[in-house]
């Protein structure tokens, strides 16, 4: 009996403390609205410290104090762009999961498109010259072509 | 011979991508805040904490600040440097003391030199994140017109302190022509 109340006890213990560690501060927002754009920018912005994370993700102290940022600046009233321009002047376009179009992005941006114009020209370079090798093989001179019918006649006529 | 040659071309500009990406650390990155002034701060300093400083403050000398915490580990292994630095140049050198409890920074200070003419304590981080903060220690070279010339992310070596902090220092107080 004592076991199965310690076993229940420690049950409890252990499904109710997860639910309280991923139980992060808890923000108030005024409407849906708020706390869709306040998902959304999270969503979209990149931690610092573990930079494959975004803020939404990141358990980081610096992530943390950041989802603060946002989660104040939209109660106060800041547009996302002025959110996100909060965060760049700090940041840098680093912050950002959407690079903004421009000179030092160029690369990229159109590298990969770059990339798959590159492949396709080679692919298409490829399929040409196969073409070519192959359509060169099989040509016969009249002679051969006559041997060659003489051959494949041969037998069955001689089968028959 | 095009055919042997491509690939080859192909391979060095590989071998070339990758030896720059191997030098290229991806933690560092570009702060927007070279060439703009400090961000606007006043914050109580760690060892009088009735006292505040404010941005306004720095300017008309060529300072660094320093950004530390007690609980960093990689400060532990700047400190000695910025001591030595402290003890061996008139430069100003800030501390921006992080997201700490003041009585682990004064101990820490204690315990390992104080090599800051000030520490401003900021414990909510809040300037911090106006200084761009993500991986304490940092150091930024501030110039007399409270402008912020360079940004070391994480901590300094001794290198770094010969080949750019101090040169670029002294290019900063050389007087102006």
């Amino acid at each position: 009996m004592k076991v199965s109340i310690r076993s229940l006890l420690l049950l409890l213990l252990l499904t109710t403390s997860t639910v309280l560690h991923s139980e992060d501060t808890v923000y108030k927002f005024k409407d849906d609205l708020q706390e869709q754009r306040y998902q959304d920018l999270i969503n979209e912005l990149r931690c610092l410290v573990c930079q494959n994370q975004t803020l939404a993700d990141s358990n980081a102290e610096l992530a943390q104090d950041l989802r603060h940022e946002v989660y104040e600046m939209i109660v106060k009233g800041g547009s996302d762009d002025t959110i996100i321009e909060f965060l760049v002047n700090r940041y840098g376009d680093f912050v950002l999961y959407r690079p903004p179009l421009k000179q030092t992005t160029w690369i990229l941006w159109f590298g990969p498109l770059l990339m798959m114009v590159f492949a396709l020209f080679a692919a298409f370079r490829i399929i040409i010259n196969r073409k070519a090798e192959n359509s060169g093989m099989p040509v016969l001179s009249d002679e051969e072509r006559k041997k060659l019918a003489d051959l494949l006649n041969q037998p069955e006529a001689g089968g028959s | 011979m095009i055919r042997y040659t491509l690939p080859l071309v192909i391979f060095i500009g590989l071998v070339f991508l990758f030896v720059f990406g191997l030098h290229n650390d991806p933690r560092l990155v570009p702060s927007p805040l070279i060439d703009k002034p400090v961000p606007a701060f006043e914050l109580p300093l760690l060892h009088k904490p009735e006292l505040t400083l404010r941005s306004e403050d720095l300017l008309g000398q060529v300072t660094l600040i320093n950004v530390w915490a007690s609980w960093c580990v990689s400060c532990r292994a700047e400190h000695p440097l910025l001591v030595d630095l402290a003890g061996s140049s008139d430069i100003k050198i800030y501390g921006l003391n992080y997201k700490d409890e003041r009585d682990d920074a004064l101990m820490w200070l204690e315990q390992l030199g104080n090599p800051y003419a000030e520490s401003i304590f900021d414990q909510q981080g809040r300037v911090g994140i106006d200084f761009g903060v993500y991986g304490v220690p940092e150091t930024f070279v501030v110039d007399r017109n409270g402008i912020i010339r360079y940004k070391q992310i994480g901590p300094i070596t001794e290198e770094d302190l010969k080949t750019k902090i101090l040169p670029l220092v002294e290019q900063l107080k050389a007087p102006v022509t």
